[in-house]
């Protein structure tokens, strides 16, 4: 006997299939708000289960050709939307490429919830709390973003507008993940911390830290999640830090912290039932100081 | 709103079975009310216990987070066709059998299913790595060592 209607967990849809990417668009043009794309669903199914989420109608874009991939392309790799965790995570030629992806993945979630779910669902859902989101921040990357009758780039910077919210238009599906290739000498690092394995982090930060040919240096970059309502791009925290050679030693331990605390300043943490505001600052200050020491020590090893 | 209903063709431990259902009807819900096949178990059904562990083309998934007109066309494995012909136990279930890797046995199915999806991948496994790949299935009883020590029995029987 078939469960009875009453005992079904998410709200009544109508459900659809879509064919091809076009299809998908002329849908979602159709239909606006009232209806959510369904890729990987491990946070819009569950969200319809509390019927927090009650779309009118669902466009499920798991059969649509040529979603999911890794594209190389010239200085940059590009990632389709409904790639899934778990094929990231066993791209060898990506992680190496990015080790910043390749860390932060198995902070997400749990093998089962990494088989099922995508990089262009998780970007779109922007919860605060998520990896990704900082990860696409501190490597610079920008969104493809496609309407049934136009296209538009966004940089990561302008892509998070606020708690689950982005600049994606009603009509509009993120349709690729570009990502520059790194700059040469770059050591990169990401550390989180969560109640569990695979919760919401309660703070999370990537570092990079980028040589010029002198050995000084060129670049840092600090991307921050779980700390406020968007990732946090906290680079300017280490301006103090351009220019200083590292051929000789790691930064200093007192240099180091002066990073974090300028960063500590930079964020607005929100608490929650496992970590106060100022508890989350603390974490997320002595990650920053661990995570930029590692990728300092990382460049000079030449990892 | 009238019922959105769908036509599927689901393979289910190499069975095909054809149903007209409702789209909102959840994967674990079809196994288990549809088809009769109870032995998934739904715990949270949100995606947190991993008791509805099912696999999808060979992946474990939660079957809670999924939609049972998702899997039209797609084969689900679950805890019934983990047996042999002859009933004879998979070689992690004996092992669970042997170091009482369960006690109330309600998250039980969905380890089994992800354990044995994990085995086939990494067939000598140090004790971290399955800690790892346990991650997202809860015990509230067992304390998860006699688990850990029946996937590493599992994986030295399965070795040979």
């Amino acid at each position: 006997m078939t469960l009875p209607a009453s005992a079904m967990k998410p709200a009544p849809f109508k459900y659809i299939a879509a064919t091809s990417l076009a299809h998908a668009l002329a849908l979602k043009a159709q239909h606006g708000d009232d209806a959510k794309f369904l890729a990987g669903g491990q946070s819009l199914i569950p969200a319809m289960n509390f019927r927090l989420a009650r779309p009118a109608v669902l466009i499920d874009i798991n059969a649509i050709e040529g979603l999911a991939g890794v594209r190389s392309h010239a200085g940059a790799v590009g990632i389709g939307p409904l790639t899934r965790y778990r094929a990231l995570q066993r791209d060898e030629a990506l992680t190496k490429l990015y080790p910043l992806i390749g860390e932060a993945l198995p902070h997400i979630a749990h093998p089962q919830i990494r088989n099922r779910g995508t990089i262009g669902g998780n970007l779109s859902h922007a919860d605060p709390a998520s990896e990704l989101p900082a990860i696409a921040l501190a490597l610079r990357g920008r969104f493809r973003v496609q309407a049934a009758k136009r296209e538009r780039w966004v940089e990561a910077k302008d892509f998070f507008a606020g708690a689950l919210t982005t600049d994606l238009q009603p009509d509009e599906m993120l349709v690729e993940l570009e990502l520059p290739s790194p700059k040469p000498r770059t050591g990169s690092c990401f550390m989180e911390i969560a109640r569990r394995r695979g919760d919401f982090a309660i703070a999370g930060v990537a570092a990079m830290v980028t040589l010029d040919e002198r050995d000084a240096c060129a670049e840092v970059r600090l991307a921050l999640c779980g700390v406020d309502e968007t990732p946090v791009d906290a680079s300017s925290a280490a301006d103090g830090l351009i220019g200083q050679n590292l051929s000789e030693q790691a930064l200093s331990e007192q240099a180091i912290r002066e990073v974090a605390a300028c960063l500590q300043k930079m964020i607005a943490p929100a608490g929650n039932v496992h970590a106060t505001a100022d508890y989350q600052r603390h974490v997320a200050g002595v990650l920053a100081e661990r995570a930029l020491s590692t990728a300092c020590q990382r460049v000079q090893d030449g990892r | 709103m009238d019922a959105d209903r769908h036509e599927i063709t689901v393979s289910v431990n190499g069975i095909d079975y054809t149903r007209h259902i409702e789209s909102r009807l959840l994967l674990s819900d079809f196994l288990r009310h549809d088809l009769g096949l109870a032995g998934t178990h739904v715990g949270c059904e949100h995606g947190v216990c991993g008791a509805c562990t099912v696999l999808l083309d060979g992946q474990p998934v939660r079957s809670c987070l999924m939609l049972a007109v998702q899997a039209k066309g797609h084969e689900i494995s679950t805890v019934e066709g983990l047996a042999g012909k002859d009933s004879a136990y998979h070689p992690l279930q004996q092992a669970m059998h042997d170091h009482h890797g369960l006690q109330c046995g309600y998250c039980t199915p969905g380890i089994l299913m992800t354990m044995t999806a994990f085995l086939d991948e990494n067939a000598s496994p140090s004790e971290d790595e399955i800690r790892e790949a346990l991650s997202g299935n809860l015990c509230r009883c067992t304390g998860y060592q006699n688990i850990v020590d029946a996937v590493m029995t599992a994986a030295m029987r399965m070795r040979g």
